[in-house]
């Protein structure tokens, strides 16, 4: 039987319990957001770093809504367009409590959200360089996923579609070669619309998801949360289960002897 | 009766005025900030928070002070 409790999900050597990881934006409210990472039982979400809001000193903070010693902080760069501002983010990022594992991602158009990947390499040397674990967002490019690799990414991160589409995985040949060609983590970010794209993820070989606005803008959040939970894992047994091999024509179930 | 000396700086894009030789410990207790939760840029070089009673603020010096917040 595959046993999931053996299946080690590690990143930069540090083991997760959960393969899935949730973003914190676009929630109603930091309650409702709390509460569905509580229910997707994810061990990793992604926070960004902006101002302090310092003339309202009452505004709750995320720390006390979500514990940083309890589920892991993994921050992100979203919304920089270059390099500059990637790295600058993140080593606040670090300064805030010692944050080496960070996400980085560059965007390259205020309009699909992709990411802008030469920017997105060199930031990716510079950061590895200074110690950090960089999680790299990426295009589903193979030959760019190895680059990131070659550069010092502890795991590849490749969009399913664009942020917050909900359209699901589009290249899924692209991602099974991405699969096939690095032992790093692989972890789909990005894109997905439903619980069954998890599943999907998974099945190609993928080591996690990363997922946000799927849970957030869902009717009903918490309900996805859980959703998710159970599709990553539906999904990773699905992958160690070994699946049977497509057939252009029909195989009975039952068999054709003693039939009357 | 002497008048006390304020200075202009920056901080998180808006304008305040502070006692001139205010060092930057003390402004981040005035602002009541905590400062576990924070990491704090002056003039966009990111500095060790347990030194920031060694920082005397300077006019027109500019201040970040950023937290972590829900984000994808």
């Amino acid at each position: 039987m595959v046993s999931l409790k053996k299946d080690k999900f590690i990143i930069a050597g540090r083991n997760f319990k959960s393969r899935l990881i949730i973003g914190t934006g676009k929630y109603k409210s930091m309650s409702q957001c709390a509460k569905a990472v509580k229910l997707s039982g994810a061990s990793i979400v992604t926070v960004a770093v902006r101002r302090v809001n310092i003339t309202d000193k009452k505004k709750a903070l995320l720390m006390d809504y979500i514990d940083p010693k309890k589920i892991t902080y993994l921050p992100n760069t979203a919304g920089c367009f270059n390099s500059k501002d990637a790295l600058r983010t993140l080593r606040l990022a670090r300064e805030i409590g010692g944050w080496k594992l960070v996400k980085l991602e560059v965007l390259g158009d205020k309009k699909n959200l992709f990411p802008e990947m030469i920017e997105t390499l060199k930031s990716t040397e510079v950061l590895s360089r200074e110690g950090f674990k960089v999680m790299v967002y990426c295009n589903d490019d193979p030959l760019m996923a190895k680059r990131l690799e070659n550069a010092g990414a502890c795991a590849i991160m490749p969009l399913a579609a664009p942020i917050g589409s909900g359209l699901g995985i589009q290249n899924h040949t692209n991602i099974k070669i991405i699969r096939r060609q690095t032992k790093l983590p692989l972890i789909i970010d990005a894109g997905l619309g439903q619980a069954s794209d998890a599943t999907i993820a998974m099945e190609l070989g993928c080591d996690g998801i990363l997922v946000n606005t799927a849970i957030a803008k869902a009717k009903k959040p918490f309900d996805m949360a859980l959703a998710f939970r159970n599709a990553v894992i539906a999904g990773r047994q699905s992958y160690l289960s070994g699946r049977i091999q497509k057939n252009l024509m029909g195989s009975a179930s039952s068999p054709l002897k003693g039939i009357i | 009766m002497k008048k006390i000396k304020k200075i202009k700086i920056k901080i998180n894009g808006g304008f305040k005025f502070i006692k001139d030789n205010t060092n930057l410990s003390d402004l981040i207790k005035t602002l009541k900030i905590p400062l576990k939760k924070v990491a704090i840029e002056l003039n966009e070089e990111i500095l060790d928070k347990k030194k920031l009673n060694k920082k005397i603020l300077r006019k027109n010096d500019k201040i970040e002070i950023v937290h972590f917040i829900g984000g994808g």
